[in-house]
């Protein structure tokens, strides 16, 4: 009988800390699929991000430097720079990349690093506890914006996307989901540009997953998995934003 | 005679890197250490190397971490404040063991300060300066050649305990001029056994300063403390006069270099004074200035500070019934020979019957 289905070899076979319901275990897969397909596992080195995200060092089966919270796109800078010949990925949330490394994720991008960048906006700060983020909605309550997000006092939303696509540096830019089938498959499609444009040495790919946190949305798996195409994708449209398709 | 060139203090720091096998620099700018990124700037594409101008001091030491975590020589610069703004990333090097050579060709604070030199870094660099319970290795060059040597010397060190190394300057060091010898390095090799490079036929390797299960941070701790306790066996410092001398002058970098100049005309008023100079401050010499205390009995602290160093004087020395008295002034002007030399000359006055 011929298997059609199983864990990535660049995933570790360990159960996760994720929540039920969270969809940072979906994003893991996608990407070990993607280092599987283009046989990176052996020549990547990832870059860990302060939050829920820092665990990937015990899920992918790749080598991996743990960053200050923010700076993983600087110490990616680093390690890429000093080994231009390997697969240099990290993966951030929103609270780490849109928030206190902003100034990082904007000049790596700029510069055109070759690195590819995976990011995890779930609006909210997931491991210290359900706190506002810079991609937290409108009238979002959490734990800071207790009677919800005011945009008079904490702004917009953040769409980091479309700052991304906006420099100069970047050679490919995606927003996806993985809320159901059809938006995963799409989304796995941009995620492999954003691979592809680093191993082909043309620039800097940045990908980003709109992902669930049902825990600190106080929501159960099914409706915060409704959310993403109730309340985010509209805010958040979904597709390329720079590059080819 | 070996040939002199005549070099900038800054420059034979960039010198040094480059003739110690740096491939990586990541800085940005700030007064008074521009020559060393402009120097790499110019010269470490020139030997195979990257340049990069980072997008904050903040980011610049966390390329350090992540050219570090490689096993690569890599090095950034800065000044004070700016070293402030790298304490986030030279804490994560600690605990995550990753080498890497940060010069601080210091400033005055606090605040934005002033450009000019000043000793008031001595806490920041000794006693860790992040958060959490680490220290960084530090040596304070003395002289323009010192900048070179021990410049190639924090290579070493770096690599040897996988620690950053700390090479603490000032302004004077870094903006005068002085000839110096182009010494060779003599390349050493170190084990590469943990670097990132593809898990390529071995188990994937893990770089991290995060310890959530019980009790496995308290044993990070003490392995990373006995780590510290075994740089001790790389201490260095330098003394002159101690045979006859009935009081120490205990100084470091361009202030002992001044110093030279006080305690020389001294002696030539009859002043039996000798100096005792720290050349790494963390490790401190404690030992080695506590057995200078079994036959002198009198010490004075004299810093570019209002009193940082005299903290670790007085432990090496304060419970042997000696004397500590100091003389330290805030940054702003540099202090003269004969300056000095009537401080001294009032502690020796007072102390010597």
């Amino acid at each position: 009988m011929k298997q059609v289905f199983k864990r990535p070899e660049s995933l570790v076979d360990v159960p996760t800390h994720f929540c039920p319901g969270c969809h940072h275990g979906t994003i893991h897969r996608l990407v070990a699929e993607c280092l599987d397909h283009y046989g990176l596992r052996d020549k990547t080195i990832g870059v860990a991000s302060v939050g829920c995200s820092v665990f990937m060092y015990d899920y992918f089966d790749v080598d991996v430097v743990e960053a200050p919270h923010g700076r993983a796109p600087a110490v990616a800078t680093g390690v890429k720079r000093s080994k231009p010949d390997h697969f240099v990925m990290t993966y951030q949330g929103d609270g780490d990349l849109a928030s206190i490394g902003a100034a990082e994720i904007i000049h790596a991008a700029n510069r055109g690093e070759k690195l590819t960048v995976i990011f995890v906006n779930n609006t909210v700060y997931g491991m210290t506890g359900g706190q506002m983020a810079p991609t937290t909605m409108i009238g979002q309550e959490t734990t800071t914006s207790p009677y919800g997000r005011e945009e008079e006092s904490a702004g917009p939303p953040i769409r980091i996307a479309e700052i991304m696509a906006g420099l100069g540096g970047t050679s490919f830019v995606g927003r996806g989901a993985v809320d159901t089938p059809k938006n995963l498959m799409k989304a796995k499609k941009m995620l492999k540009r954003a691979f592809e444009v680093q191993i082909n040495n043309e620039g800097f790919g940045f990908m980003e997953f709109l992902s669930t946190c049902p825990t600190n949305w106080r929501m159960t798996a099914e409706k915060a998995n409704e959310r993403i195409a109730d309340e985010l994708i509209p805010y958040f449209p979904l597709g390329v934003f720079k590059g080819d398709k | 005679m070996a040939n002199k060139e005549l070099v900038k203090g800054n420059e034979a720091i960039a010198m040094g890197a480059i003739e110690a096998g740096c491939k990586f620099y990541f800085g940005y700018p700030i007064t008074p250490q521009n020559e060393i990124p402009e120097y790499m700037a110019k010269n470490l594409d020139n030997e195979g190397g990257t340049f990069v101008q980072a997008e904050s001091e903040v980011a610049s030491i966390n390329m350090l971490l992540g050219a570090g975590s490689t096993g690569s020589r890599a090095m950034t610069s800065s000044s004070s404040p700016g070293i402030s703004l790298k304490q986030e990333g030279i804490s994560y090097m600690c605990g995550s063991q990753i080498p890497g050579v940060i010069v601080n060709m210091s400033r005055s604070g606090p605040g934005l300060g002033g450009i000019s030199p000043s000793q008031g870094d001595y806490f920041q660099s000794t006693r860790g300066g992040g958060h959490g319970d680490y220290r960084t290795m530090v040596l304070a060059p003395a002289s323009v050649q010192e900048n070179y040597d021990l410049t190639m010397k924090a290579f070493d060190l770096s690599d040897e305990y996988r620690n950053p190394v700390l090479v603490l300057g000032d302004a004077l060091l870094g903006q005068m001029k002085e000839p110096i010898t182009r010494n060779k390095y003599k390349k050493k090799e170190y084990k590469q056994d943990w670097i990132l490079d593809g898990a390529k036929g071995r188990e994937r390797r893990r770089i991290k300063s995060l310890y959530l299960a019980d009790g496995d941070l308290t044993d990070h701790n003490w392995m990373l403390f006995e780590k510290y306790e075994s740089m001790k066996k790389d201490i260095m410092f330098e003394t002159k006069y101690l045979e006859d001398s009935k009081m120490v002058i205990v100084a470091f970098g361009s202030v002992a270099r001044i110093l030279k100049s006080s305690i020389a005309m001294a002696r030539e008023q009859g002043m039996k004074v000798g100096l005792f100079r720290p050349i790494t401050l963390y490790p401190f010499p404690t030992e080695e200035l506590s057995k200078v205390a079994d036959s002198i009995k009198n010490f004075m602290s004299i810093e570019l500070s209002t009193g940082q160093m005299i903290e670790d004087v007085k432990l090496s020395v304060g419970a042997q019934n000696t004397t500590v008295d100091f003389y330290g002034r805030p940054p702003g002007s540099i202090p003269s020979p004969d300056e000095f030399l009537e401080e001294i000359k009032t502690i020796y006055e007072k102390r010597i019957k």
